[in-house]
């Protein structure tokens, strides 16, 4: 994976997010306090956002000036964003229209198997429960076949047990899809878990990047 | 009950409700883009939007008049060009009763769409959804007890329209008299029993609309 991030620039009420990296490991964090702008930009890559400028390529694929829904981008925001008129079943399959492949690795039986949904997709969204949401809010992302998968602290509305329990599904995933990720977190133990790389971000800026099983972020 | 009352409900039930229908697709569209966009122009179209609500309506009729009639651009166009007038017939009817009672809709609409959480919206572009699919899939269903409402209150307006009605369509028994005309006429004739049949007819009618319209916001102030 090749994700170039160039010339990012989008005023914020605080400071301006200044972003010029290029991403090429795995699963990337982005590790930063709260407010330091790793949301915005996430929704600026996903397009979102419309920042003043940015240049977005991942590898071959120039995606600044496409819209938000031709970009191909898997994201789980926060809050998960589950559709609450529709059940389970609807809400996975309302970006998996299209892609019938059988042998598709995004196809619906093997996401909600390797995510272990499958007992739950004729509930409605609000008979979930936190964990049971976030694997379905991230099923869904994955059914739309993303060519990048952005991942907005996803257990840090979970308590420390249901952590441990999400954690292995998101390695699952990981490993099972081979799919570039970007993962939003402010927490160390989770980066050190699932990424190769960290993007340390302050005040909209990256100020460092390491990789995860290195020391040096931690102390930043 | 009468034939002749039956004939002036039934007039008015049904030209209330075409008109409420048509405007429907129109108060949804200036809805969305006052909810959900910002245009050059936006609060001058929603000032003039609103001001049915608060202009006479006899005033807002005789501006319906001016435009509608032989002399005015809409009906003069329709007179030399399809030898068809519009006032005092039962379509000035649907065209005052469809002025009157818009902007009833589009405030009610407009509140429902700026509730739908704009962040699933997002989402569902994020996963591919056009902005139609977005609109019929994520904000109607989300907005549509709002809708509703806003239909019903729509409606009811239309139901008791009289000032804006009377000056465009005039009070022609059978073509152009609805409820509220006929008994204003029949309080002029000093028929009151009659106008006071009609009358218990209307309140009736009005008492429904508010009252399910009332529902539906209850219900939706529950739900969330």
């Amino acid at each position: 994976m090749n994700l170039r991030l160039q010339k990012i620039l989008l005023p914020l009420s605080a400071f301006d997010l200044e972003v010029d990296v290029t991403v090429q490991r795995h699963v990337t964090a982005i590790f930063g306090p709260s407010g330091a702008g790793k949301t915005s930009l996430l929704e600026v890559i996903a397009g979102l956002r419309r920042p003043k400028s940015a240049h977005i390529q991942l590898d071959d694929k120039a995606l600044s000036n496409l819209p938000a829904r031709h970009r191909r981008i898997g994201y789980v925001p926060q809050d998960l964003a589950l559709f609450p008129h529709l059940s389970v079943r609807q809400n996975l399959f309302y970006g998996h229209k299209g892609i019938s492949d059988a042998d598709n690795i995004f196809s619906f039986d093997h996401v909600t198997s390797v995510l272990e949904i499958q007992p739950l997709v004729d509930r409605g969204v609000s008979d979930l429960s936190g964990g049971e949401k976030q694997r379905v809010a991230v099923a869904r992302a994955l059914l739309s076949a993303p060519r990048l998968l952005l991942l907005d602290e996803p257990l840090s509305s979970l308590d420390a047990k249901l952590k441990l329990k999400i954690i292995p599904y998101l390695k699952r995933i990981r490993d099972e899809f081979q799919l570039p990720m970007l993962y939003v977190t402010h927490d160390e133990e989770e980066v050190r878990a699932l990424c190769d790389e960290v993007l340390v971000m302050k005040e909209g800026k990256i100020i460092a990047t390491h990789p995860a099983d290195s020391t040096q972020w931690s102390v930043l | 009950m009468t034939v002749e009352d039956w004939q002036i409900v039934w007039f008015t039930a049904w030209v209330s409700a075409l008109s409420t229908v048509i405007i429907l697709p129109f108060g949804l569209a200036i809805s969305w883009l006052l909810a959900r966009r910002d245009w050059p122009g936006k609060s001058l179209i929603e000032t003039l939007i609103s001001l049915p609500l608060v202009m006479p309506p006899v005033a807002t009729g005789l501006i319906l008049l001016k435009v509608l009639g032989r002399r005015g651009p809409i009906g003069g166009f329709l007179h030399d060009h399809f030898n068809s007038d519009l006032v005092f017939t039962w379509r000035a009817v649907l065209i005052a009763l469809g002025v009157m009672s818009f902007p009833l809709l589009v405030r009610s609409v407009r509140v429902a769409f700026e509730e739908v959480d704009p962040r699933l919206e997002q989402i569902a572009r994020t996963l591919g959804a056009s902005n139609w699919r977005v609109f019929c899939t994520i904000t109607l269903p989300l907005a549509k007890r709002g809708v509703i409402a806003g239909m019903i209150l729509a409606f009811a307006r239309a139901l008791g329209e009289f000032g804006a009605t009377i000056m465009v369509a005039g009070m022609i028994p059978g073509k152009t008299e609805t409820l509220s005309l006929a008994i204003y006429q029949n309080v002029q004739l000093g028929h009151d029993d009659y106008a006071f049949r009609l009358l218990a007819i209307s309140v009736a009618f009005a008492f429904a609309a508010v009252w399910i319209s009332e529902l539906l916001l209850l219900k939706k102030g529950r739900k969330r």
